[in-house]
């Protein structure tokens, strides 16, 4: 027997590949977003709430992952965002290969922000990059604020986290203060909202972020990607 | 030019499992690495997995037991080693090791959190062929 050194990344084909899904989304003057929480944390939700609050000014497009069904999609649709939803057949993640087919699907070069809602899930998601330029996790009142203590990855590389259903904050016992302190210590760079789905509370701040954070990334693209020169 | 086939008697849906993802890949990249070292067969492939990977060692080895008949790497041995979640604590700079129940608290000053310094590692070391 002789030992043959490898030293490669099991994940680095899905790197490689999320790297390519990025230049594909720059190259059509997409914001992506990777949007990630436990199953009923309120992901669709707040993809409804925010397609509303931006019509207008950004167009969105959404990319829907679930095992099965095609619930989530059908409810963007009526929205009237274009939607491609994935079924992943038993997978507990998004990755790179499945959003590299549904953004085929897409016409992205009429879309301003993606958010792909990743399959509920609080561990999973967080080791597969998708292509994604931001990662926001939601989490929601009922969950208790134990959460970013449970799952500390997923948190800790989130660019903002969105603390969903705060109108249920009368009937739960969740501690707000230690969810900050905890998620600011994890990471202190994160952006972090309080908001209600339903309500509509707590959007003004959160569709300024977004708004921010879309000009931050599109400013800092090469000039003329859009029309197809190359700067 | 040396083929390699999947154990592809028995159609599983190519997500169903998350481990049964990850060792495809680990298959794939050690069976590349055999075929151009023009090896006959795999004796053992060394993995290295980090404590914040979220892999766990038997769910590997249950579908590599799965995958590897028929290709170069049938019976061939699976050695994980595994890297300790380490953190560097950004209040004062201690270096721990997050021990399950205490989550990120730093040992010395009690704070919450800390920047990953190792733990996220999923590699492919080394293979030792024949």
């Amino acid at each position: 027997m002789r030992t043959v050194p490898v030293v490669q990344n099991i994940l680095s084909a899905n790197d490689e590949m999320a790297r390519e899904n990025r230049e594909r989304l720059d190259q059509a003057g997409v914001v992506a977003i990777n949007l990630m929480s436990s199953p009923g944390a309120g992901k669709t939700s707040l993809i409804l709430r925010t397609a509303e609050v931006l019509r207008g000014e950004l167009r969105l497009g959404v990319v829907e992952g679930d095992v099965a069904s095609r619930v989530d999609a059908e409810r963007v649709a009526e929205a009237g965002s274009p939607v491609v939803q994935i079924n992943t057949g038993g997978g507990c993640h998004l990755d790179a290969s499945m959003l590299r087919a549904a953004l085929k699907e897409l016409p992205l070069e009429e879309l301003d922000l993606l958010i792909v809602e990743n399959v509920g899930n609080l561990i999973c998601p967080a080791a597969f990059r998708l292509g994604e330029h931001l990662q926001v996790v939601i989490a929601s009142l009922p969950e208790g604020h134990d959460k970013p203590l449970k799952y500390p990855d997923l948190f800790i590389q989130a660019d903002a986290i969105a603390v969903n259903k705060t109108d249920l904050a009368p009937y739960l016992d969740f501690d707000r203060e230690g969810f900050r302190r905890v998620v600011l210590g994890l990471n202190p760079d994160v952006a972090l909202f309080e908001l209600s789905c339903r309500t509509g509370d707590g959007f003004v701040a959160w569709a300024t972020w977004l708004r921010e954070r879309w000009q931050e990334i599109r400013g800092s693209r090469r000039l003329g990607a859009r029309s197809g020169e190359l700067g | 030019m040396c083929a390699y086939f999947w154990g592809a008697s028995a159609p599983l849906a190519r997500w169903s499992m998350h481990e049964l993802a990850v060792t495809q890949r680990v298959l794939e990249i050690a069976l590349e690495h055999a075929c151009r070292a023009g090896a006959r067969r795999i004796g053992a492939i060394h993995l290295t997995v980090g404590d914040l990977s979220s892999i766990v060692d038997d769910s590997v080895q249950f579908y590599f037991d799965y995958l590897s008949p028929g290709t170069l790497a049938e019976g061939a041995r699976l050695a994980f080693t595994r890297l300790a979640a380490r953190c560097c604590c950004r209040v004062c700079g201690q270096e721990f090791s997050p021990a399950s129940g205490l989550a990120w608290q730093c040992p010395a000053c009690g704070e919450v959190g800390g920047e990953v310094l190792q733990g996220r590692e999923f590699f492919v070391e080394s293979i030792e062929i024949e």
